[in-house]
């Protein structure tokens, strides 16, 4: 195939908006202890958090950017001139009727309540770094599963939250991480009791508003023995002229024969930088999952992972990412087996469109004494344009006898006789493009829940228009 | 050599002073050995942060107890001689120990009456001054050793450099030995190959110590240019002492619709270090990259390798595999780079790890960075163990278990082996393997 082709000029009108900003609670531009010390008195926060903020701060300041591998693109961000704390200064609503109009206006737009809500099972959507809405739906209450803010959770659960909270990300994991412990508010901490099976998936949207404004969520999601739950990530955010940072930190515990569900569909403005440290800790038999979709964003890296920690578990990353003009999804998996008997999976695919690049890094690791632990890893790149750009960088360790692991990955690009035998058939040349990368990660996009693989699909449609023709 | 070079280590800056006065080199070479110690003085140590020696065992790179090598006594030359048996036919032949050669047997007069020039290195730099100043190290080295690369062209006085004009094919290989002899010895090997158009040439370099128990450290480094439709094979097979350090750098360029195919064989050192750039620059142009590696006991092999597709219509294809037995390591950081317009590019990478102890440890990086979009790329990598059914298949027959473990290696890796299309090299190759077994088992 042989395209010449314009930039592409995606529909972004469905986020594209904003409403006045009414902040309350305003940490102001730029990080110091006075920050961390605002936030905390905010938030009332026990003296342990404003503790582990301090600590957050200290290796944030001490790590160097990671651009000895990574893009150099993260030198763009200004970390003075972040705001990295906004509230709208109302505290979690429990009905809509208590949500305030013009942010009720935002969602409906982005058309989170009404039809998803019957859908959804709790619905905690946060707008800037505030739960301003956080609703559970009764049944699912009454099952005793928790389902509340990071700040309330920490303070109202602490028996509960305190035992995981940083322990499957540590502060000090990297630089995001720290920054993120530093300064972190909103986010969804929710524990499912043992045995609970919850039916429907609970869900969250983020938004970020306020322009120069980070959002540092923290998620914390723990599945007692033998429960199940699926918990969805969304998010869509304004366009503004100065760039944003998004940097959250999402830990997942999976206990005893446990299985939980993580998906996300990052669909943020093409300004944003989008630095996140995702990782989930499988105890015996239990399983995580991350599903994976990146389509936002100017530069994404975010490489979720599972640690196997107890034997029989598995972990499973399966990722879309989808890099138009300017954009640089570095995305990936890592996979650390620490028991026997673990598999892993990671079936990573990625689309370059015009001038966009998509990198996959990876990290296999499978220490010695181990038997019987296995990993497959796939990554398929496409490339739509002759200015597209894809990487692979995976690493894998193996020690010992016993294990098995394999990797394999391809480049390719939208065969030429399909597009002729489509468009022979009457479609236009961009709506056989589309198709065809639709059919590229159908396989994938089957996997996700029936009402993302819709948005998905869509989503897919709107970033190919115009890239041919 | 005097004893003045003999005192400094390798890392000293007396070294370069004390050689300057004692070696017969041209003025503008000796220029180039200064500018590429400073060179090597003002790069930092690699570390293991550094991504290009990622998993790699950088405090073994220590340079402080290695001295030059001197001149060899009557009784290793001859032992060294008596031992440098290689294939059976060979076109000409090489041997050094340290920065000394030792024997030389020239090409055909036929071969020499149509131009093909085979010569130690510092007579090229006199004799054919303008092909040795455009082509010896003219390519950064970029896979991480840039270092030691400036080390290598700070201290190197000798090596080979063998030209084959247009139109002219050489059946046999050409033969090199480069020994290393003496405890702290040091050597640095050095092959300038450079073909004409349409010509075709097979090289194989022996890398041997005379002691297996010395210490020692070599750095090598290799400049292989394959001209328009030229056919060059190079062939390295490394058997260095067990306790010998070595690093070996080369750069493959390959012109338009020539093909350029290596095979690299690590059996001995502790650590051994190689890179292999291989620079596909014309249309049409094919490189195949082979590797084989049986690592036992405490031995690292880190193997670092860029295909880099430079021109339209071209094709690589990378097969490295490793046996690991022990507590041995084996690292392969790989890379297919496709630059911007390089459409058309047919690249395949593939590492295979084979762990037979529960200690041994493979670590696997391969990599693709495409930047352009008319191409098929594919690479794999993995790490698994002896097939319990095919062991079991062999055992019911009556073969012995460490028999069958064998069998099942070499079979493994007579793949990569078989893919050079010349017999009596793999033949050769597949001697040195089953050698190491037999010591090793």
């Amino acid at each position: 195939m042989k395209t010449e082709t314009k930039a592409v000029d995606i529909d972004r009108d469905k986020g594209d908006f904003a409403y006045p900003e009414v902040h309350v609670r305003d940490a102001g531009r730029g990080l110091s202890e006075k920050t961390i010390h605002y936030i905390s008195d905010v938030k009332e926060d026990p003296d342990w958090v404003r503790e582990f903020r301090l600590r957050g701060l200290k290796t944030f300041l001490e790590k160097p950017l990671p651009t000895h591998w990574a893009s150099k693109d993260l030198e763009a961000i200004d970390f003075d001139k972040i705001r990295y704390y906004l509230s709208p200064g109302t505290g979690a609503k429990r009905s809509w009727e208590e949500v305030p109009d013009d942010i009720k206006r935002t969602f409906e737009r982005l058309g989170i309540p009404e039809q998803e809500r019957k859908f959804l099972a709790g619905v905690e959507a946060q707008f800037d770094s505030e739960a301003v809405y956080s609703n559970i739906k009764k049944a699912v209450g009454e099952q005793g599963v928790i389902f509340v803010g990071s700040t309330e959770g920490l303070k109202n659960h602490p028996e509960i939250f305190r035992k995981w909270f940083g322990k499957v990300i540590p502060i000090g994991d990297n630089k995001f991480s720290a920054l993120n412990s530093a300064v972190f508010s909103g986010g969804s901490f929710i524990y499912v009791p043992p045995g609970v099976k919850v039916k429907h998936p609970l869900q969250a949207y983020f938004r970020i508003n306020a322009e120069s404004f980070g959002q540092f969520e923290r998620t914390l999601i723990i599945a007692d023995e033998g429960s199940e739950v699926t918990y969805m990530e969304g998010c869509t955010a304004p366009k503004f002229e100065t760039v944003a940072l998004h940097s959250a930190v999402v830990e997942l515990v999976a206990l005893k024969g446990a299985k939980l569900q993580y998906i996300t569909v990052q669909n943020w403005s093409s300004n944003v930088f989008n630095l996140v440290t995702k990782r989930g800790l499988a105890h015996e038999d239990a399983e995580i999952k991350w599903i994976d979709c990146n389509i936002g964003s100017r530069l994404t890296m975010k490489y979720p992972g599972v640690v196997l920690k107890g034997r029989k578990s598995r972990g499973e990353v399966l990722s879309i990412a989808l890099a138009n003009n300017g954009q640089h999804q570095d995305t990936g998996a890592k996979m650390i087996h620490a028991a026997d008997e673990t598999t892993s999976n990671i079936i990573s695919k990625s689309i370059s469109i015009g001038t966009g690049r998509a990198t996959y890094r990876g990290l296999v690791h499978v220490p010695k004494h181990l038997k019987h632990c296995k990993n497959n890893t796939e990554c398929d790149a496409l490339l739509i344009n002759a200015t597209s750009r894809t990487d692979t960088y995976p690493a894998i360790t193996v020690r010992g006898t016993g294990n098995s692991v394999q990797h394999e990955a391809s480049v390719s690009q939208v065969s030429a006789e399909q597009i002729f035998y489509m468009q022979q058939r009457g479609l236009t040349e961009a709506q056989a493009m589309s198709l065809s990368v639709n059919g590229f990660v159908n396989d994938l996009v089957r996997q996700f829940p029936m009402e993302y693989s819709v948005e998905l699909k869509r989503l897919i449609e709107l970033e190919m228009e115009g890239s041919v023709g | 050599m005097s004893a003045i070079a003999h005192d400094e280590t390798v890392n000293s800056k007396g070294i370069l002073s004390g050689l300057l006065e004692l070696r017969d080199l041209p003025d503008w070479f000796r220029e180039q050995q200064h500018a590429a110690w400073e060179k090597f003085e003002s790069i930092p140590r690699p570390t293991r942060k550094d991504q290009p020696w990622r998993f790699s065992n950088v405090d073994l790179l220590d340079l402080a107890p290695f001295k030059l090598s001197g001149t060899v006594s009557d009784q290793a030359r001859a032992a060294i001689l008596e031992q440098s048996n290689g294939l059976d036919e060979v076109a000409a032949r090489l041997v050094f120990a340290g920065d000394q050669l030792l024997e030389r047997d020239v090409v055909s007069e036929q071969l020499s009456k149509r131009g093909v020039i085979f010569q130690p290195l510092e007579r090229a730099m006199v004799e054919h001054a303008d092909l040795f100043r455009k082509y010896f190290m003219s390519t950064e080295v970029s896979l991480g050793s840039a270092k030691f690369a400036a080390l290598h062209q700070a201290l190197v006085s000798t090596g080979t450099f063998l030209f084959v004009p247009r139109g002219v094919e050489i059946d046999q290989p050409i033969e090199i030995f480069h020994w290393l002899a003496g405890e702290n010895a040091t050597v640095f090997p050095h092959l300038l190959l450079v073909t004409d158009e349409l010509a075709k040439v097979t090289v194989i370099e022996h890398f041997r110590s005379l002691d297996r128990n010395q210490r020692g450290f070599a750095c090598g480094v290799n400049d292989l240019l394959a001209g328009p439709g030229a056919k060059v094979t190079y062939v390295c097979a490394q058997n260095w002492g067990d306790n010998v350090v070595a690093l070996q750098m080369n750069t493959t360029a390959v012109d338009h619709d020539a093909s350029a195919m290596s095979l690299n064989l690590n059996l001995g050192s502790r650590y051994s270090r190689f890179e292999s750039l291989s620079r596909l620059v014309g249309e049409g142009a094919r490189s195949d990259l082979l590797a084989v590696a049986v690592a036992t006991n405490e031995q690292e092999f880190d193997a670092r390798t860029l295909q880099d597709h430079i021109s339209p219509h071209t094709a690589s294809d990378l097969l490295y595999k490793n046996a690991l037995d022990d507590r041995a390591r084996c690292t392969f950081g790989g890379l297919i780079r496709v630059e911007p317009h390089a459409h058309f590019t047919d690249a395949y990478q593939k590492v295979r790890n084979l762990l037979l102890s529960d200690d041994s440890e493979a670590n696997s990086m391969p990599g693709l960075e495409i930047l352009a979009d008319n191409v098929r790329c594919t690479h794999g990598a993995t790490s698994g163990q002896i097939n319990e059914e095919e062991m079991f298949y062999l055992r019911s027959r009556g073969i012995p278990v460490p028999v069958a473990q064998r069998l099942i290696v070499t079979g493994f890796l007579n793949e990569v082996v078989q893919r050079l299309d010349q017999a009596a090299i793999a033949d050769y190759l597949n001697q040195l393997i089953d050698r190491k077994f037999a010591h090793s088992r």
